[in-house]
């Protein structure tokens, strides 16, 4: 007799809605503008990351608006035809509605600095319990441009995040985790595209629930709505763990045991708390501080090797490092560091005054940036191709 | 390969077992089909041979697994991944990747198989199940029948020697259907795998049948070769009832079977007087006209300039391909579907209107949709309390819905819960629900998915009773057998377009893809069902 509770794992996976199919013989072309293989996910994130750094260096619109010019020009040229890079128009539209919050706010309940008066908005006076913000009242040049600018520049890290987005198929980003990970990692997958697939339930229900002549809005419909969608959420998910666990799903080497990993896991948590007291706590002795941290993550560092060890799985088809990637990752870096270097050099390029107001003048090294950023939209593809 | 000892299920809470003192032996090689009533425990049975029963379901199983000599009490699930693949009946429910490529991987990077074995399993598998121009699109944008075969070939690169599938083909429109089955069996004959299969429409599998499980519903099993068990099975497909009514032994299995000793009867038939129409329809007004009706879903033009009157008294079988744009079209008719050109009419006693123009709470009443996934219409925790609420959605009298659901489905407890319901129960629920309001029009998509043959009996009657209230019925099917016992009338869709519209006769007799099996074993004679032969046969002298 053998007796069972379920399992625990709650997984996910998103689905097209079954109602609207593509019809046959419509086939997309997967591959998009981007023939070839295409290059390592990471690399792309670094470029990415390294083109956010440089936009937070410098509060130059021109010099932001050179860099998010090439962003764009890089993710239209190299995207591919997936659900994910087409999503990158949603992150241009994010950045414009943060912009425009930006200014709103500004105008609304901004702390109006001197300077030149553009529009002589009266000022609406609140009660005494909201003593020191006023709505409205004139609003001048320098602090909306300044709004303007640092609303520009936070767009510009969105659109930043969002070509990374674009660019690198966010599950095969998460295939480079380390073998101790691979667990943690699939789940992390299946949660993220849950979001969309609840979605497409939650438009089923709702289309489904007017058939019944429901057409109220308010809590009571949204309490209509999360019965089918959560019951049909967990059905799915518990369908795909079943097929999952069924295919080999954290098979374990057979023959060793948790507990190792277990107590270094515990060994590393005690020692960072430990550590982080020590490192907070003027009073506490020196080797509390530093070296504990340090020791702690040593041990969390053997602890994952260990539990990497009880994982027995490979990779097919890993996608290669070459002289593309570094490229490609090269230009992030550079870029970042060259702005991150200018601010040393010349502060007045990357933060043009606004009192009195000048007209921003562009750099000549971020002209050059800007090339470099855009460099990876001129590269050859590679022709060892996945997708044939 | 597979060995059942005395097994019985009981899952958690209940106290009747699934599966009772189940014990049988399925050899190499061979096909083994598991049919039986709906809830007669036929997924149970499958889940228990790949061990997900009990290690994921939970419950208690007493007896005793074999798969591969490997015995399911000490082998989890993921232990017995490189003996037996799992195939259900959603495959993109099941998918854990985006590309075909790669999810015919998956199975074996968890097994920890070396890459170069990888990319070699891969290259076979993909040119053995023809998926060489599916392998890097995203799995989402696959038809149904190349969502089947890549989950099919998914679970084979980690080389299984059994395989179980659950309901493969039940959301396969007939073309799509042939394709898995014909992957199916190339599998068995030529690599000589083990197939568990349980199947609703066994007109599809049962001609591949070795072997068969026939589950009665009460947890015990009897199993042996199909034209056997087939002799006092509740459940035959048509082509069994035809030669269990014409006295053949053995049992027919397959059309070609039944073609070689037809002979006589076709004979006794064309001479009998009732070949001619066993139900003779009186078209009345058209309750529901459609003129150059245009659905487009973005860059999808899913209708295009379909034209259709609905009359008084008919049922009216909408069929196609995946994706052909049925579904888009009952959703428009409907009148809350996306609608981008045409008119639709619906004549109601206070004169002509169109759905779309009405509020939600108004359309039902002249026209009502049970949708492909009805349990979305469910929210409330127990059934009398959806019969309530659907009184008063309704505006009908207390009760209403109440009465409905007993003369659809006989029997409901009014406390249990809609989602532990069976299948045909829920429909029958949503159904009752939706005619409360009396509509005139009533439109059903993909009703029969998950039921048995008692219960696509019983939607049949229910569907007879709607129209002879002077109600008009149109359905969007894929079930052939279902269309030809139930519709007077069939449309063909194909790209969105009508290309076929006439009696049901006219249309099913003479496809290769939708006739019905009396109606190939019968050809040239026009009878598409068992009922109507047993009724010509009645009549002769």
């Amino acid at each position: 007799m053998v007796t069972a509770a379920p399992a625990p794992e709650l997984l996910h996976q998103p689905r097209v809605s079954r109602e609207h199919p593509a019809p046959r013989g419509w086939r997309p072309t997967w591959a998009g503008h981007a023939p070839g293989r295409p290059v390592h996910p990471l690399a792309w994130w670094a470029w990415a990351l390294g083109l956010a750094v440089a936009v937070t260096r410098t509060a130059n619109p021109l010099v932001i608006g050179l860099l998010l010019a090439a962003t764009v020009l890089v993710v239209v040229v190299r995207r591919g035809d997936s659900p994910w890079a087409r999503a990158f128009g949603a992150y241009l539209v994010l950045g414009g509605v943060i912009i425009a919050v930006r200014v709103g706010c500004y105008v609304l309940v901004g702390f109006k600095t001197g300077g030149p008066v553009l529009v002589g908005l009266p000022t609406i006076p609140l009660p005494d319990w909201a003593a020191g913000i006023s709505l409205l009242g004139p609003v001048h040049t320098p602090g909306l441009l300044a709004a303007a600018r640092g609303g520009f520049r936070l767009a510009a890290l969105i659109v930043c995040v969002g070509a990374a987005n674009a660019l690198a198929n966010p599950k095969r980003a998460l295939r480079c985790l380390p073998a101790s990970l691979h667990h943690v990692g699939t789940a992390v997958v299946i949660a993220v595209t849950v979001t969309p697939q609840l979605v497409t339930s939650l438009v089923r229900v709702r289309r489904a629930q007017r058939l019944r002549g429901q057409d109220r809005r308010g809590p009571r419909s949204v309490l209509s709505c999360a019965l089918p969608v959560l019951a049909d959420a967990l059905d799915r998910s518990l369908e795909l763990a079943a097929s999952m666990d069924s295919r080999g799903y954290a098979r374990s080497v057979p023959g060793r045991s948790g507990a190792g990993i277990t107590a270094t896991l515990l060994g590393s948590l005690l020692a960072a708390a430990l550590g982080t007291y020590g490192l907070l706590d003027g009073s506490s002795p020196v080797w509390l501080g530093l070296p504990v941290l340090a020791a702690g993550a040593l041990v969390a560092l053997s602890g994952s090797v260990l539990a990497g060890r009880r994982v027995q799985r490979t990779r097919y088809r890993p996608d290669p490092w070459q002289l593309r990637e570094s490229v490609v990752a090269g230009c992030g870096v550079v870029v970042a560091l060259l702005l991150v270097g200018t601010l040393g050099t010349d502060p007045a390029g990357l933060d043009p005054s606004l009192s009195p107001l000048t007209w921003p003048s562009v750099p000549p090294v971020a002209v050059l940036c800007a090339l470099l950023a855009a460099l990876p939209a001129a590269l050859p593809a590679a022709h060892q191709g996945r997708s044939r | 390969m597979i060995r059942f000892e005395h097994v019985s299920v009981t899952y958690t809470g209940e106290t009747d077992p699934v599966l009772r003192d189940v014990s049988t032996q399925i050899g190499e090689g061979e096909l083994c089909l598991v049919v039986g009533p709906t809830g007669s425990g036929k997924s149970t049975l499958l889940r228990a041979a790949c061990g997900l029963v009990p290690h994921f379901s939970g419950g208690l199983l007493a007896g005793r697994v074999l798969i591969g000599g490997r015995d399911t009490r000490d082998h989890r699930p993921r232990d017995l991944a490189d003996v037996v693949g799992v195939v259900g009946q959603d495959p993109l429910a099941g998918f854990v990747t985006d590309s075909a490529e790669e999810e015919l991987a998956y199975g074996m990077e968890q097994l920890g198989l070396a890459p170069a074995v990888m990319r070699k399993r891969v290259e076979e598998v993909v040119d053995l199940l023809g998926l060489g121009a599916l392998r890097s699109r995203p799995l989402a944008d696959l038809s149904g029948g190349e969502q089947q075969r890549v989950a099919l070939g998914a679970v084979l690169t980690s080389q299984p020697r059994v395989l179980v599938l659950d309901e493969p083909t039940s959301a396969l429109d007939p073309a799509a259907a042939e394709e898995v089955l014909a992957a199916i069996t190339r599998l068995v004959h030529d690599l000589g795998v083990t197939v568990l299969l349980a199947e609703h429409r066994l007109e599809r599998v049962v001609q591949y049948a070795d072997h068969m499980i026939s589950l009665r519903g009460d947890g015990t099993a009897v199993d042996g070769l199909p034209s056997d068990v087939f002799g006092d099975s509740a459940v035959a497909p048509p082509i069994v009832e035809l030669g269990r009514l014409a006295g053949w032994y053995p049992l027919p299995l397959s059309v070609r079977d039944a073609r070689r000793r037809v002979a006589p009867l076709r004979e006794r038939l064309a001479r009998s007087a009732a070949v001619v129409p066993a139900r003779i329809v009186r078209p009345g007004a058209a309750v529901l006209s459609v003129h150059d009706l245009h659905v487009q879903h973005g860059r999808v033009h899913a209708v295009r300039g379909a034209d259709l009157d609905l009359r008084a008294g008919e049922v009216v079988a909408v069929m196609g391909r995946n994706g052909s744009g049925k579904s888009s079209l009952l959703w428009a008719l409907q009148g809350s579907g996306p609608r981008s050109g045409g008119t639709i009419r619906i004549t109601a006693p206070s004169g002509e209107v169109d759905p779309a123009a009405l509020s939600a709470a108004q359309a039902r009443r002249h026209v009502a949709l049970v949708p492909q996934t009805p349990s979305d219409l469910l929210y409330l925790d127990t059934v009398s309390g959806e019969c309530a609420t659907g009184d008063a959605q309704a505006d009908a009298a207390p009760g209403t819905t109440r009465a409905l659901l007993t003369r659809i489905a006989g029997p409901v407890r009014p406390g249990v819960h809609p989602r532990d319901l069976s299948e045909g129960q829920r429909l029958a629920l949503v159904l009752a629900i939706q005619l409360a309001a009396a509509p005139p029009v009533v439109l059903l998509d993909e009703p029969t998915r998950g039921l048995d043959y008692a219960a696509k009996r019983r939607l049949t009657d229910v569907l007879a009773e709607v129209v002879a209230g002077g109600g008009a019925v149109l359905l969007a099917s894929h079930d052939v057998e279902f269309v030809a016992g139930c519709a007077d009338r069939v449309l063909i869709l194909a790209d969105g377009e009508i290309v076929a519209d006439g009696t049901a006769r006219e249309v099913l007799v003479a496809s290769p893809i939708f006739a019905p099996q009396v109606a190939k074993v019968l050809f040239p004679l026009e009878l598409l069902t068992v009922e109507a032969v047993r009724a010509a046969l009645g009549t002769t002298p």
